[in-house]
């Protein structure tokens, strides 16, 4: 029996299911201390009087500490891990790094951004006990619209807001647009939203002498580590980071946050241990946003619409940082042509600082901007010339007889972005035949509309991920590795391919990750990558254990290794299924002293890691399909069914691949039609609950067909995968918006500034018809 | 004292989870006699007297209530936060409704938030949890 491949249920269900899982909220440990922020009420001020004594006073409180208190203790964190690669020089970027403070120390830049913490036997004290610390304020000119030019400068070190800029020129767009048969130009927005997922953050620390450990709701455990350590000049060493269960992240876990160093300061200041659970009003605040990207764009297009060039010009708010800005910013210009084989290509993308809350990478990471710009180029060049928007597109696919498909360009790795997908044809035809197109061209119904839109994803980024495999003394392979799943499944789909490999049930396979003691390296699970790197590394040195465990096994058996082969936790000579020795007598063989059986030369154990650096990207892809049924007379807009083709390479559980793009394409209905974080004109957040920031519910749920398109397996991975996290977002809103024209036919509607909600719109006809 | 916090903080039945805290996402979602409630919007006191149900109560590791099968078998979770909630919602559901249709479940089922599945398998699970309750 071969497991990858196979729909298994997921290993990681039951406590899940029971309500016997551990989040950060449920670890208990004796003597714990809660921890309550104040935080600023004002986009951005002067503190000018700050005072703690009868916070201090109050029942339970043990301790409140401020920004002067932790000066020179506690540095600011100052991110420049996103600093360009080799090979990006093209796009000549300029990047200054990011600064997040740890508590404001005599300025605020943002509403919600923590000015004192304050440290009690319960959170209920620590609450009461933040109303009492007095702050006073004086209000100064702040930073909201980023397209102004003469703002207020948010951090000394970045000269004009302007945080991180790169231009990229393919061909000669300039002088294509000039002499274009037909040239348009759209302005198009993606608002900022956020992530929200359902646990919100949280950080657990507890001390001994001067070790701590810290359990956190995180994506990246070893940044996190390596970030407290940095912040607090202490020894990597000295911290330990792990993710109890974890309530998703979708990148907006992807940071280190203030609040992670300052609890972990807090546990070994005073011994014991403290945590921080944010409440939803504080996520809404206090947790990166992202997207917030306006663009102008201009394309010129033959009669029959064919593209020829397409220049775009964007900025991107970051608020009070863009700590990854070439994942945020620059996967724009890397995603932005789809499909499409379009010559000349223009971009110039910034990432301007505000007094906002900052800017996170969140599911897509810029390809769902990208994919809203071009994808409504595309439906807009049919308006213009009334033709049918799905012979547009298909004039513009990059045929099979070009891939590998070179773009011209760097991609973020500094490597070319070279395809290695193909079948973006037949995979648009199928879209149109399971999505009814043809018919509903012939007979359209009032109200309803079919809009199409597609993607390109550049799927399992470095900088690299590990993998480590060993015995147990019950003969079961135990996996440990860099990557931190919440969610993801990663425990069912590695077990599936750790199976394969040795010929074991994904029972007897124990997966672990997500805790720094597991091994000195290691990154994370984010932007669509670990199947893709963590699997490679993993199948790697699943690979090196088993040539170490057939060296073991020839020494048991008096064979050579080459002449034996593992399965059902047996080591069999090839050909003798009688004769062979178990995976625990190997175990026992490889233990250090005189029990040992090894082969000259080799160490005691069976602990065999790899890590794995990819040569680049591996590309998947996608069509997406929308119906929906628009009423004139509201502007409500109801999706009626999603049609979603992905290339996601091989597929090692089609039941997991088909629920992350259920959940993304999900995500994608909500941000194309009802989540906005709104700031208003002096920078105060307007949606700071649930009951402003709208969620899709399952009433909102259209009807979801997907085909999985199990091209070729990739070549740039020894497992022949692709990501696919993040497929589902990118595209819906795209498509949502082309379908909303296309129902409001014959009115020319223009739908470019996101949420479509239904004051937009109603906005939208009534210009048409004006 | 909240409810939420009551039945977390003092009896370490971490299985109701807290959300939002503002009684709109239904990861806390408790039976009060029967009845689906917010455990967040419910103080501990107002729940003296009266019979409180949660996650707990419907089933263990050892003995899983068979919705709490169904949502692993149909895949009907991702990260797990919002599934406790979901699973005693559900509960109620198809108490009510021994015959789940998936046009009834958008409606009664839209009080709970899920940010990963998108649903879909959420309702194959209450549908194949109908299945499993019914042999």
């Amino acid at each position: 029996m071969t497991w990858v491949g196979q729909r298994v249920a997921r290993k990681e269900d039951l406590p899940l299911v029971t309500g016997t899982g551990l989040y950060v909220p449920d670890l208990k440990l004796t003597g714990t201390l809660e921890v309550a922020f104040v935080r600023s009420p004002h986009a951005h001020a002067r503190i000018t009087a700050l005072d703690t004594a009868e916070a201090l006073q109050a029942e339970g409180v043990v301790c409140v500490l401020t920004g002067p208190e932790i000066r020179g203790k506690v540095r600011p964190m100052v991110l420049d891990q996103e600093a360009a690669p080799p090979g990006l020089e093209t796009a000549e970027p300029e990047i200054h790094p990011a600064t997040i403070e740890i508590l404001a120390d005599g300025e605020v830049r943002h509403v919600g951004q923590a000015v004192a913490a304050v440290v009690a036997d319960s959170r209920y004290r620590a609450e009461d006990a933040a109303e009492l610390v007095r702050v006073d304020y004086e209000e100064l000119p702040a930073a909201i619209d980023p397209q102004k030019r003469d703002n207020p400068i948010v951090f000394e070190n970045v000269p004009g807001n302007v945080q991180a800029r790169y231009r990229i020129r393919v061909g000669d767009a300039d002088a294509a647009l000039a002499g274009a048969a037909h040239r348009l130009a759209l302005n198009v927005r993606s608002q900022r939203v956020t992530a929200a997922p359902m646990e919100t953050r949280g950080v657990l620390a507890s001390t001994v002498g001067e070790e701590t450990n810290v359990w956190s709701s995180t994506q990246i455990p070893w940044w996190v580590r390596n970030a407290i350590a940095g912040s607090l000049g202490i020894p990597q060493r000295l911290v330990r980071v792990q993710i109890p269960h974890m309530g998703g992240g979708f990148g907006l876990k992807v940071n280190v946050y203030p609040e992670e160093v300052l609890i972990t300061y807090l546990s070994r200041l005073l011994q014991r241990p403290v945590r921080w659970v944010e409440d939803r009003v504080e996520h809404l605040i206090a947790s990166g946003h992202a997207r917030d990207q306006l663009h102008h764009v201009e394309a010129a297009f033959e009669d029959d619409g064919r593209i020829t060039a397409v220049r775009d010009r964007f900025v991107l708010d970051s608020g009070v940082a863009c700590p990854y800005p070439l994942s945020s910013a620059y996967n724009v210009a890397s995603h932005f042509r789809s499909m499409y084989a379009i010559p000349h290509f223009a971009i110039d993308g910034e990432c301007v600082l505000t007094h906002k809350m900052f800017n996170l990478p969140y599911r897509g990471a810029g390809r769902p901007e990208a994919a809203f710009v071009m994808d409504r180029v595309m439906n807009a060049v049919a308006q213009e010339l009334g033709l049918d928007p799905a012979d547009v597109i298909r004039r513009n696919l990059i045929p099979d007889e070009a891939q590998p498909y070179s773009m011209r360009m760097p991609y973020r790795d500094g490597h070319e972005v070279v395809y290695d997908a193909r079948g973006f044809p037949a995979a648009f035809e199928r879209l149109l035949e399971l999505i009814g197109y043809e018919e509903h061209r012939r007979s359209p119904r009032p109200g309803r509309g079919i809009g199409l839109g597609t993607y390109v994803e550049g799927t399992g980024v470095g900088p690299f991920e590990s993998g480590q495999l060993q015995l147990d003394s019950e003969g079961r392979v135990v996996v440990y590795s860099g990557c931190a799943p919440h969610g993801q499944g990663l425990e069912t789909t590695m077990s599936q391919v750790v199976a394969d490999a040795f010929g074991l049930t994904p029972e007897a396979v124990v997966f672990k990750a997500g805790d720094t003691a597991l091994m000195p390296f290691g990154a994370g699970t984010f932007a669509s990558r670990s199947v893709v790197t963590a699997g490679a590394a993993i199948i790697e040195s699943s690979n090196r254990l088993l040539n170490r465990i057939k060296a073991i096994a020839g020494e048991l058996m008096e064979m050579a290794p080459e002449d034996l082969e593992v399965g059902e936790g047996m080591v069999r000579a090839r050909g003798v299924p009688t004769r062979g020795v178990s995976l625990k007598e190997v175990f026992r063989a490889s233990s250090p002293g005189p029990g040992a059986r090894l082969p000259a030369g080799m160490d005691a154990g069976t602990t065999e890691t790899f890590y794995w650096v990819p040569p680049t990207v591996t590309w998947g892809f996608g069509v997406v399909g929308a119906v929906v049924q628009v009423d004139p007379e509201t502007g409500v807009v109801k999706v009626e069914k999603l049609v979603m083709l992905h290339d996601c390479g091989r597929v090692i559980n089609p039941l997991i691949v088909e629920g992350q793009v259920e959940g993304g394409l999900l995500q994608g209905v909500g941000a194309t039609l009802y989540e906005e974080v709104v700031y208003d004109a002096a920078g105060q957040p307007r949606a700071t609950t649930f009951l402003d920031y709208l969620l899709p519910t399952s009433a909102e749920v259209p009807e979801i067909v997907q085909e999985s398109l199990e091209g070729a397996p990739s070549e740039r991975n020894p497992l022949g995968v692709k990501g696919v996290g993040e497929s589902g977002p990118i595209a819906p809103p795209a498509a949502i918006a082309n379908a909303i024209i296309d129902a409001l036919r014959p009115l020319n509607v223009q739908l470019n500034e996101l949420p479509l909600t239904p004051p937009k719109v109603l906005a939208a006809i009534e210009q048409a018809r004006a | 004292m909240t409810l939420a916090d009551f039945l977390r903080g003092e009896l370490g039945l971490t299985g109701t989870h807290l959300g939002c805290e503002h009684g709109v996402c239904g990861a806390c979602t408790v039976l009060i006699d029967g009845a689906s409630a917010r455990s967040c919007l419910t103080l501990a006191v107002q729940a003296a007297g009266h019979e409180v149900t949660t996650i707990e109560g419907l089933g263990t590791p050892e003995n899983p209530h068979p919705l709490m099968r169904a949502f692993s078998e149909m895949h009907g979770l991702q990260c797990g936060f919002c599934t406790p909630g979901f699973i005693v919602s559900a509960f109620e559901y198809l108490r009510e409704h021994p015959q789940p249709n998936r046009e009834e479940m958008r409606r009664d089922l839209s009080g709970n938030i899920c940010r990963c599945t998108g649903y879909v398998k959420i309702f194959a699970s209450i549908e194949r949890a109908a299945e499993l309750m019914s042999s």
